[in-house]
């Protein structure tokens, strides 16, 4: 049983964070490397709800509030070019979207 | 109890985790992804953060799952003839985040001995929800207004990028 503490809230949110970062470097489908992006967005939003609760400050929250919303603008903007780039070139695997490298 | 709801949570929350990034199928990986969240809403009430918790299943598990699931179902992009990952990329893959992890990991261990002390005793003036309100339109209002107005262009910026327009669409 490990305890909460501010350290195991740290390790935690990397550990998180790097399954996410896992996820962008190995999938092909362009939807999952996204949701892995958001994955590691919330695992670093958990790092700054940790050390705001252990300071006893709510800065660190109201960042986090912040994060969210600029989040969901986010997602919503990277769908739309998903979904324009899947119109013109009719896949979503990354290995096939290669124009800038050719 | 908080130390053992933590536990619970972080096993959890990791477990839906590797279900995203593992799962062949996207349908699959998004609702892991759902799973995974309410694990972090569910951290996040443990630190005390209501607020955060709630807005993160609204606005992540209501909005932005649902709008996964609705665009891969319009894209049909459910996996395709190819695997969804190699075994090279695993391992390489696997190396790259494991070096990230201990790396974080070891630079928290420089917190000392502050990094160890188990969760205070919340402040009873910053559980309640006026207290953040108080933050957000006094000192952070200019953010809030800016955030407003990204919201504002975000929603302009999907529905320029969603349109066809007449004339582009033979350019290669």
């Amino acid at each position: 049983m490990i305890p909460l503490t501010l350290n195991a809230c740290i390790v935690l949110s990397a550990v998180l964070f790097a399954i996410g970062f896992l996820g962008v470097l190995i999938r092909r489908n362009t939807l999952v490397i996204y949701m892995c992006l958001e994955l590691m967005l919330v695992a670093s939003t958990l790092a700054l709800v940790a050390f705001s609760r252990f300071n006893g400050t709510l800065d660190g929250n109201v960042f986090v509030f912040f994060i969210l919303t600029v989040a969901a603008a986010e997602v919503a903007v990277g769908l739309a070019i998903i979904v324009a780039l899947f119109r013109r070139r009719q896949t979503i695997e990354v290995e096939k979207l290669n124009a800038l490298k050719d | 109890m908080p130390d053992l709801l933590f536990n619970l949570f972080a096993v959890f929350t990791v477990a839906c985790a590797l279900g995203v990034v593992f799962n062949r199928n996207a349908i699959a990986s998004a609702l892991c992804l759902l799973l995974c969240l309410v694990g972090v809403a569910g951290l996040f009430a443990l630190l005390d953060a209501m607020l955060l918790a709630f807005v993160l299943v609204f606005v992540y598990a209501g909005a932005v799952v649902a709008l996964f699931l609705f665009i891969i179902m319009l894209l049909d992009a459910q996996g395709g003839t190819r695997r969804a990952f190699g075994k090279l990329a695993v391992a390489a893959g696997a190396l790259a985040a494991g070096l990230l992890a201990t790396g974080v990991i070891l630079l928290s261990g420089s917190l000392g001995p502050a990094g160890s002390v188990p969760l205070p005793p919340p402040d009873p003036s910053l559980l309640n929800l006026g207290e953040t309100a108080e933050l957000l339109f006094t000192l952070y209002l200019l953010p809030v207004e800016v955030v407003g107005f990204l919201l504002l262009i975000a929603m302009l910026g999907v529905i320029v990028l969603s349109k066809r327009f007449a004339g582009l669409e033979d350019i290669k």
